[in-house]
């Protein structure tokens, strides 16, 4: 019986020649990522255990993206214990404010995760990495101190739920439109402690940022992680980035799946996910003049150069609604830098929306822009649950960045096909 | 150990921002958090509930973010065990690793209403309704996750590791 990439990457971490879902294993670990908030509580643990030492100062990321710049002055000393806890051990790989960005766009662009290997985050999207061909998935903070501290995580093998993408996409349909179809389609725990392995012509044809959006939003299904195949586009991405050597791991044809859901992307439209969850879709054409009074653009699901062109390309020459505030917060430095140099902070500032240094900020509530009570947003992140972007009474609307661009400038939610 | 405590039921797909809404997670305090617990589904919980309640929920409990808060809260607001359908796989892990008791019971959830009295058999996942009348028993705990547990949560157990 051949096994799925999942099982393959397990069992080479955990110096078995095989394993199979349902299998625990205590394996050893690629690379462990922590950020401002989970960090701090993952310390106190590293403390408990009685730990001195980190197992590989160069195999942990720390990344405080989540309420920096500081937005209060607990979180200010949150911000301070990651980075002397990054002094104390000697970590290479802590980002500070002004060379960061938010940790899942960062750790790819910056060749610390890699294909075929074995990556645990103190923060629940950690499973985007899976874009690159890695079993990357969230835990908590005392495994983060675990893993800081030994290089190792527990788990159980999990099955794999396969989805074959098939057809032409329409124009406007990018990496959030699969993903928010494919969890509308199971639900937001139809890939419970299961990997979500994407496949067939639609995504042999996407691009690495819309294929970091897809993994991205496995999580929002309940899915352990999700794993593209690497191919040529992966790895033309990896090759001038990866810091250290890797060894791939596919799928054997015969591996054992626990379901098989094709989809046809053919007639698939833009889609938005409407509140209070992230499997309440709805294709565009039936979202019917729902005024909004924010537009997100960014996180660590499209926050990517990628999302801020179609955007830029939409609002070029055109203006934001007067009665929306639209905030822009690219994913990396390297990417703000690009935006300028191309010129599409100019055209987001010259619309009239606020341009932001990177931050998870709104999308999960923390700063830098929540909603009042009574207030909707169009958003292009991951969550839309109760009270997620501010007040418990303020509505959340998932969408891609084409959706979200044209969404400001009309000051409802909308198509670009509806933009003069 | 056996526990026994009110029933607090909750809906399917609680999410942890609701559990702990990310307003305060600029904290670790558990006692702190414990004041915040469900404020996202039901503001006012910490105040209405008695140290050893036990939480019962329907499917996918615990679903977001990955943020060990959630069980610090819950843990800090002094609910003793959660009861539910399912869980969502990290609010899960973080409950073992954190000694905070979890059982999967589909039935117990069902034949329970809000403000019976639950007692719970700890070590064999035993659940008791004693307004009902009614015993259910739980989905067993996994033998790995069993020692994680009789170690004192996965601190203890990973201590053998370190050097």
């Amino acid at each position: 019986m051949g096994m799925t990439a999942a099982e393959k990457i397990l069992a080479k971490h955990a110096g078995k020649k095989e394993v199979k879902a349902g299998d625990f294993v205590f394996a050893n670990i690629d690379l462990v990522l922590g950020n401002d908030i989970t960090s701090p509580v993952a310390f106190e643990q590293f403390k408990s255990l009685g730990a001195k030492e980190v197992f590989d100062k160069e195999r942990i990321a720390l990344v405080p993206d989540h309420f920096t710049p500081n937005k209060d002055l607990k979180s200010a000393a949150n911000a301070k214990m990651v980075r002397e806890f990054a002094r104390q051990h000697q970590i290479s790989n802590y980002f500070e404010v002004g060379r960061m960005g938010i940790e899942h766009v960062l750790l790819p662009e910056q060749g610390l995760v890699l294909p075929g290997e074995l990556i645990v985050g103190s923060d629940s999207h950690t499973c985007t990495y899976g874009a690159l061909g890695a079993f990357a998935t969230g835990i908590g903070s005392t495994d983060a101190a675990v893993a800081m501290a030994t290089g190792k995580a527990w788990f159980r093998v999990p099955e794999t739920i396969k989805f074959i993408f098939k057809g032409d996409l329409q124009k406007w349909v990018s990496g959030k439109d699969l993903i928010l179809a494919a969890i509308g389609k199971i639900g937001v725990d139809g890939a419970l402690y299961q990997v979500m392995e994407f496949c067939g012509e639609v995504i042999e044809g996407l691009s690495m940022d819309s294929r970091f959006t897809m993994c991205n939003m496995a999580i929002e299904a309940g899915g352990k992680t999700a794993f593209i195949a690497p191919d040529d586009i992966t790895l033309e991405y990896v090759s001038e980035r990866a810091q250290r050597d890797y060894q791939i791991e596919i799928s054997d044809k015969d591996a054992q799946y626990a379901e098989t859901i094709e989809i046809d992307v053919s007639e698939l439209e833009p889609l938005v996910a409407c509140p209070p969850s992230p499997a309440n879709v709805q294709p565009i054409s039936k979202i019917d003049n729902i005024k909004i009074d924010q537009v997100v653009i960014g996180s660590c699901t499209n926050g990517r150069l990628e999302d801020l062109r179609i955007a830029a390309e939409i609002l070029k020459g055109r203006k934001i609604h007067p009665n929306v505030r639209m905030l822009v917060f690219p994913g990396t430095q390297q990417i703000y830098r690009e935006a300028l140099k191309e010129g599409i902070i100019d055209i987001f500032v010259e619309a009239g929306a606020a341009f932001s240094t990177p931050t998870c900020g709104p999308c999960l509530g923390g700063h830098m822009g929540l909603l009042a009570e009574g207030e909707r947003a169009v958003s292009t992140t991951n969550r839309n649950f109760v009270g997620r972007m501010g007040h418990p009474n303020s509505e959340v609307f998932l969408t891609n960045p084409a959706l979200a661009a044209a969404s400001g400038i009309l000051g409802r939610i909308a198509s670009p096909e509806e933009v003069e | 150990m056996k526990i026994k405590g009110i029933a607090r039921k909750f809906p399917k797909d609680v999410d942890t921002d609701a559990i702990i809404p990310a307003r305060y997670l600029n904290t670790q305090d558990e006692k702190e958090l414990g004041k915040h617990c469900m404020e996202g589904i039901r503001p006012g919980f910490y105040d209405e509930i008695n140290t050893g309640d036990i939480i019962m929920a329907d499917t996918n409990f615990g679903c977001g973010s990955s943020r060990e808060h959630a069980p610090i809260a819950i843990k800090g607001a002094g609910i003793k065990c959660v009861v539910a359908k399912s869980f969502a796989r990290i609010f899960y892990r973080n409950c073992i690793n954190i000694g905070l008791p979890v059982f999967e019971c589909s039935k117990a959830f069902d034949e329970s209403d809000e403000g019976d009295v639950i007692s719970i058999d700890l070590e064999n996942g035993v659940i008791y309704n004693e307004t009902k009348n009614l015993s259910f028993e739980a989905t067993p705990l996994p033998e790995f996750v069993r020692d994680i547990i009789n170690a004192g949560g996965l601190t203890k157990f990973a201590k053998k590791f370190i050097k």
